[in-house]
């Protein structure tokens, strides 16, 4: 079976900071990480192969990253963590691209590859927006199954899922090929092995630019985005819920006028 | 400092120091208080190869010539964290270095490539009436066809019961003294073969020390390593190899209690100030991180010297280490408790815990004393062939 996982190298700070002038992100000055998201989706995916290898399947776990030259670093620390090869996406035609962008042009890339099933983090920790996983896969036409808490089986034609959403679970069974992208309840990372940290030296990572994917360059980077950022600032906190002090008479009254008002009653 | 490690010992150092951090030291405190194995840190260790460094590459290790300095560097990485913990990789070696010193290449197949897949070993050579004076050994073991029948027990075993490779030394021929002990494999399901209760210890908490039970243990003929009488020898030479992995524990712990004594100093503020202003407090610092860094600095330098000179004995030098450096941890650790002062004796705090494990680097493997009898004669054998 053909894995993909799709990691980004994000700044290795909480802190984020944004040019006011730009709105984007400042990442001068700032030591880079793999996004700490993937690296849950990176431990499941080479989890995957090792229990298909144990099987005596074959599998692969090839790791994918769009970004500038310097991304080669966190592509070799994936294979130190247990990836087998991997691919570094740099073209100055990349630059500047939104989800829709980045999503569009790693997808190219993954229909090259043709995996069965490719594993991204639920989120960045910079632009945090969750979009580029669903993205993939929609420019794909691959099934998607966002939020992924335990993959629960893997069939030849199909994958058994659980999902974290807001107010609970839901388990699916997804068909092949997928994207999946995976929240950190999945599993524990591990640190790197020394074989890793060999291959990590050792491994040849080959740079694909805009013309290896074939994509037209209006489809790429700044020029193929159409978010605009016009405003970034943080959304007001949830407020609490309300306190009501009083008896049991009373509060019991209360409460059955206020699911009258609802209309739950 | 630098010691120039070679690019694959800084990779062997890293990934030690990331299983150190990540995976011992938040966890260091409960396996310290309940006295349960680590069995989940063990497996990360294992699964991050680091039970390969010790051996060689044809037997499914990473040793690349260099297995007592890799040993040595990993050690101190792990004991930086938990010396307890770390012991469970660094008995291993201890329970290693007879198959490595003495056992045929079938012999080395058979058990080496478990070892560096993470299968744990232990090394069986103290008794009850057998401690300093190791030619005391009692166990007996006697042939029959093709089996060697086994029987006695073994005190005080790191890794006992939870260790699935026992190198055991054995009278085999009473009549002929230390030259009658022959060293000979036992694996952990050989009938006869059983456990004593768990010790409850002063300190390496997390690590497991046993008993070892041998009532008409029978294993294969061919279990021996070496020549049968070559037992003692055997014990001798894994000692020199083995003694810088003690000295490498101490001077992680040393440098470990360091680490959390300057953090402390800097952060402790007293009559307005930080109490790393105050000079005593300095001079106290300043002590303890020059001890550590000469401890290092000559274990590092008997490892590679023994690296370099696989079949010589290097007894004295390897003495040495193991006596400083454990001599430079029981100071430094004594005196980290006393840089966090009333904080320091309370369990609440780590530091306390640097003290108790750091006593026994002193005590096993022969004890300091055994160390100074091994250099004294040393030297004096050395002074007395360049007359």
């Amino acid at each position: 079976m053909k894995i993909c996982v799709c990691i980004k190298q994000v700044p290795a700070t909480t802190e984020v900071k944004f040019d006011p002038a730009t709105n984007t992100l400042i990442r001068e000055g700032v030591d880079s990480q793999i996004n700490p998201f993937d690296l849950y989706a990176l431990e499941e995916a080479v989890r995957v192969k090792e229990r298909l290898q144990k099987e005596g399947q074959e599998a692969t776990v090839t790791v994918v990253c769009m970004g500038p030259p310097q991304a080669e670093a966190a592509l070799r620390e994936a294979i130190s963590l247990g990836g087998d090869d991997a691919i570094l996406l740099s073209d100055r035609a990349f630059r500047g691209a939104d989800t829709w962008a980045t999503s569009f042009a790693l997808a190219q890339a993954l229909l090259k590859l043709q995996p069965e099933v490719v594993f991204c983090g639920m989120q960045a920790i910079d632009g945090d927006t969750g979009q580029v996983g669903p993205g993939i896969a929609t420019h794909m036409d691959y099934a998607q199954a966002p939020y992924v808490a335990e993959i629960e089986g893997l069939e030849r034609r199909k994958i058994l899922v659980k999902r974290l959403l807001e107010n609970g679970y839901e388990r699916c069974s997804v068909r092949l090929p997928v994207v999946l992208t995976v929240v950190k309840e999945i599993n524990e990372p591990r640190t790197p092995s020394l074989r890793g940290k060999m291959n990590a030296k050792k491994a040849k990572i080959p740079v694909w630019t805009a013309a290896d994917l074939g994509a037209p360059e209006e489809k790429l980077g700044l020029q193929g985005s159409p978010t605009q950022v016009v405003k970034v600032f943080s959304p007001p906190h949830r407020e609490g819920g309300q306190k009501w002090a009083g008896d049991a008479d009373e509060l019991s009254g209360k409460l059955a006028g206020l699911l009258k008002e609802l209309e739950i009653v | 400092m630098d010691y120039f490690l070679t690019e694959e010992q800084q990779m062997m150092r890293d990934v030690a120091r990331e299983i150190a951090e990540k995976r011992i030291r938040p966890v260091a405190a409960h396996y310290d208080e309940t006295g349960e194995f680590p069995w989940p840190v063990v497996e990360a260790m294992a699964e991050a190869d680091l039970f390969r460094v010790f051996i060689p590459e044809e037997y499914d290790g990473m040793d690349n010539g260099t297995p007592i300095m890799n040993m040595c560097v990993v050690t101190e990485e792990l004991s930086k964290a938990c010396g307890g913990i770390a012991l469970a990789f660094a008995a291993t070696g201890l329970g290693t270095m007879p198959i490595l010193v003495a056992g045929s290449d079938e012999q080395k197949k058979q058990y080496l490539p478990r070892i560096a897949s993470g299968t744990l070993a232990a090394f069986g050579l103290t008794e009850p009436n057998a401690g300093s004076d190791a030619a005391g050994v009692a166990t007996r073991a006697v042939l029959d066809g093709d089996e060697w029948v086994i029987n006695g027990t073994k005190q005080w075993i790191t890794n006992g019961g939870e260790a699935e490779i026992y190198t055991i030394f054995c009278v085999t021929d009473p009549t002929k003294g230390p030259r009658g002990v022959s060293t000979i494999v036992v694996e952990k399901d050989a009938p006869g073969f059983t456990f004593g209760k768990k010790e409850d210890k002063l300190g390496i908490r997390a690590s497991a020390t046993r008993e070892l039970i041998f009532q008409d243990c029978r294993v294969p003929k061919a279990n021996v390593l070496g020549r049968a009488g070559t037992g003692f020898i055997n014990a001798m030479r894994t000692f020199d190899l083995s003694r810088p992995g003690v000295a490498a524990q101490a001077v992680g712990i040393a440098q470990g209690a360091l680490d959390l004594s300057l953090k402390y100093s800097r952060e402790r503020v007293q009559f307005g100030q930080p109490i790393s202003g105050f000079q005593g407090m300095r001079w106290m610092l300043a002590d303890m991180a020059m001890k550590v860094e000469a401890a290092r600095a000559l274990v590092y330098a008997v490892a590679r010297w023994t690296d370099s000179r696989p079949k010589e004995r290097v007894t004295a030098h390897s003495a040495m280490a193991k006596c400083f450096a454990s001599d430079v941890a029981m100071e430094v650790t004594t005196q980290a408790v006393q840089v966090f002062g009333g904080y320091g004796y309370m369990k609440e705090y780590p530091i306390e815990k640097y003290m108790r494990d750091a006593k026994i680097t002193q005590i096993y493997e022969g004890t300091n004393q055994i160390q100074r009898d091994e250099i004294g004669r040393g030297v004096l054998v050395a002074s007395a062939a360049n007359d």
